[in-house]
C-alpha cells in the first residue's frame, strides 16, 4: 500500500510537483501517466525516500519515508529511469551486490539470483559485463535488481522503455503477474500498457493530478487516450479541474 | 557494519575492474623504484668517496635511513598527492552521474555505511600499494643492516598520509557528479596541506599556530625521522575524521528538506 499525501516539491522557484496526493492498494497495479516533465519522476524519487518533499508525504505500508525511512526503504523495490547498473561488473556479481545491500539473508541470496535470472529473463547472461549489454537487456537487470528481495512494494519508471515489442509484451506479462499481493506503481507514457496490465490510472500534468480513478470506472466506450488528451489540454486551459469534471466530460462527449 | 563491508567489497573490486587502478600502483611502484635506485646510488658514490678520504668520523654518519629511505619516502607523499585524486575522484561522482548513486539512496542503509564502505576499500586499496613499495627496504633488510624501526615508523607515516588523503578525495568527489572536478580540487587541498605554513614565518599568535598545525609535512617528517608521537598520529586521525565527517554530511545532504 503507497498513500501519497500532499506532495509538493520545489527546485528553487521552480516547484516540479504541487499538492499531489494518490493511493495504491495492496495487491493493485497503479498507471501513474503524465507528459514529459509533468513530475512523474520527481514523485517516484520521492516515493522511493531518493529525494526529499518540500512539504507532504508518503506512506509506505504505513512507514513514512521520511521519519521511518529505512523501514519503510527496504519494503521498496525500484527501477529508476535509468537502469542504475555497475557497467563494469558481471550481472550476477551486481545482483548479489543488490541482494547483499537489500538485506537478503546469505543463506537465500542463490535461490534469490536464480529466481530473479529466472522471471527476468536472464538465464543465458549471468556472466556478461553489465556495460555490454543492449538497452533491453540493461532494463531487464534492472526490473531483477528491483525484484531481487521480494518487495511488497514495487516503484517502476518507465519499465518498458527502449525495449522491443516482444520484451515489451514479455515485461508487460511479468508485470502483470508480478502485481499477486504487491503494489506496483509504474510510469509510463504508453496508453495502451496501462489499459492492459494497470487496475488503476493516476494522470498529473504540470505537477498537478488531473485524474486518479480505476480503470473500470472509466466511461465505456472512451479510450484512455481521449482521457488522458482531455485531462491535460483542461488542465492547461482551466488550470486545476476537479477529475469529476473531466471525466464527465470525455465520457458525455463519447455516449 | 555489514552494509559497509558489502559496499567495501564492491569497491575494492572495482577498483581492479578498471585499468586506473593498476595504472596508478604501476606509476607509484615504478617511481619508487627510481628513487630507491638512485638515492642508493647516490649513497654508494658518498660512501666510496668518504672513505677514499679515509675519514672515519664522517663514515659513521652516514646512514642508510637518513639518506634513502627518508627522502624516498618524502617523494612518494608528493606522488600521492597527485595519484590519490585520480583514484578517489570516481567513488561518488561516478555514482551521481550514472545514476546507481539512486541504488545506493534508495537502499536500506544508512549514509554514514555508504561513506564508511567506500573509505574502507580506498583506504586498503592504499595500504595494498604501499604495501608493495615495502620490498625496497626489505631489499635494504636482505643486503645490509637498517634500523628496522625506523623504517617501519616511516612506512606508518606514509600510511596515514595516504588514508588521509583518500579521506579528503572521498569529500571532494562526493560535491560534484563531474570526475574531474572532484580531482582537481582534491589536488589542490592536499598541496595546501604541504605549503599552508609557509606564510607563518616569525609569525605568532592563535591563528598562526593552527596554521601550523594544519602544515602536513612537520607531522610526516617527524614519522619518517622514526619517532612516532601521539601528537602526530592525533594529526591523521582528526583530518580523517573531519574529511569523513564533511563527506558523509555532504552525500546525507541530498535528504534535506
Amino acid at each position: 500500500m503507497i498513500e501519497v499525501k500532499n506532495l509538493t516539491k520545489a527546485y528553487g522557484n521552480f516547484v516540479a510537483v504541487r499538492d499531489v496526493s494518490f493511493k495504491a492498494e495492496n495487491g493493485s497495479i497503479l498507471g501513474f501517466l503524465g507528459p514529459n516533465g509533468a513530475g512523474k519522476t520527481t514523485t517516484m524519487r520521492i516515493i522511493t525516500g531518493y529525494m526529499p518533499a518540500t512539504a507532504g508525504t508518503v506512506l509506505i505500508d504505513g512507514l513514512d519515508i521520511f521519519s521511518q525511512s529505512l523501514e519503510a526503504r527496504r519494503k521498496i523495490g525500484y527501477l529508476p529511469e535509468n537502469p542504475p547498473l555497475y557497467l563494469d561488473m558481471r550481472v550476477e556479481a551486481y545482483l548479489r551486490f543488490v541482494a547483499k545491500l537489500r538485506g537478503v539473508p546469505r543463506a537465500k541470496i542463490e535461490s534469490a539470483l536464480d529466481h530473479v535470472l529466472e522471471v527476468c529473463g536472464l538465464t543465458d547472461m549471468p556472466h556478461r559485463i553489465c556495460g555490454q549489454l543492449s538497452k533491453g537487456y540493461r532494463q531487464r537487470v534492472g526490473l531483477a535488481q528491483a525484484l531481487i528481495h521480494d518487495p511488497p512494494v514495487l516503484v517502476l519508471d518507465e519499465p518498458t522503455i527502449g525495449l522491443d515489442p516482444r520484451q515489451i509484451h514479455e515485461i508487460r506479462d511479468l508485470i502483470h503477474h508480478l502485481s499477486g499481493n504487491r503494489t506496483v506503481v509504474l510510469s509510463t507514457h504508453i496508453l495502451p500498457e496501462v489499459s492492459q496490465i494497470c487496475d488503476k490510472v493516476v494522470i498529473i500534468a504540470d505537477g498537478r493530478v488531473v485524474l486518479e480513478e480505476y480503470l473500470k470506472k472509466l466511461p465505456a466506450g472512451t479510450s484512455l487516450e481521449d482521457i488522458f488528451l482531455n485531462a491535460i489540454t483542461k488542465e492547461r486551459h482551466e488550470d486545476g479541474a476537479s477529475a469529476e469534471e473531466t471525466l464527465e466530460e470525455v465520457g458525455a462527449g463519447h455516449t | 557494519m555489514k552494509n559497509s563491508l558489502t559496499i567495501a567489497g564492491k569497491e575494492l573490486s572495482g577498483y581492479f575492474l578498471q585499468p586506473v587502478a593498476y595504472v596508478v600502483m604501476t606509476v607509484f611502484l615504478l617511481l619508487g623504484g627510481f628513487f630507491f635506485f638512485a638515492l642508493l646510488r647516490y649513497f654508494e658514490v658518498t660512501l666510496t668517496a668518504y672513505s677514499a678520504m679515509q675519514n672515519p668520523e664522517v663514515l659513521q654518519r652516514l646512514n642508510l635511513n637518513e639518506r634513502v629511505i627518508e627522502p624516498m619516502l618524502h617523494n612518494l607523499a608528493i606522488v600521492l598527492v597527485i595519484l590519490v585524486p585520480a583514484i578517489t575522484m570516481r567513488s561518488f561522482a561516478e555514482e551521481k552521474r550514472t545514476g546507481t548513486y539512486e541504488l545506493l539512496l534508495t537502499a536500506p542503509i544508512r549514509t554514514g555505511e555508504i561513506v564508511a564502505g567506500k573509505f574502507i576499500a580506498a583506504a586498503a586499496f592504499m595500504l595494498i600499494m604501499i604495501g608493495l613499495a615495502g620490498m625496497f627496504p626489505l631489499i635494504l633488510v636482505a643486503f645490509g643492516n637498517p634500523e628496522v624501526g625506523v623504517m617501519f615508523s616511516g612506512y606508518l607515516g606514509l600510511a596515514f598520509l595516504s588514508i588521509a588523503f583518500v579521506s579528503i578525495g572521498l569529500f571532494t568527489s562526493s560535491l560534484t557528479q563531474n570526475q574531474i572536478i572532484a580531482a582537481i580540487s582534491c589536488f589542490g587541498l592536499l598541496l595546501l596541506l604541504f605549503v599552508i605554513s609557509w606564510p607563518t614565518q616569525g609569525g605568532g599568535g592563535a591563528l598562526v599556530d593552527l596554521v601550523r598545525y594544519l602544515s602536513l609535512p612537520d607531522h610526516f617528517a617527524q614519522m619518517v625521522t622514526g619517532i612516532i608521537d601521539t601528537r602526530d598520529i592525533v594529526y591523521f586521525l582528526s583530518l580523517i575524521f573531519v574529511a569523513l565527517f564533511l563527506t558523509q554530511r555532504s552525500v546525507e545532504s541530498a535528504r534535506w528538506r
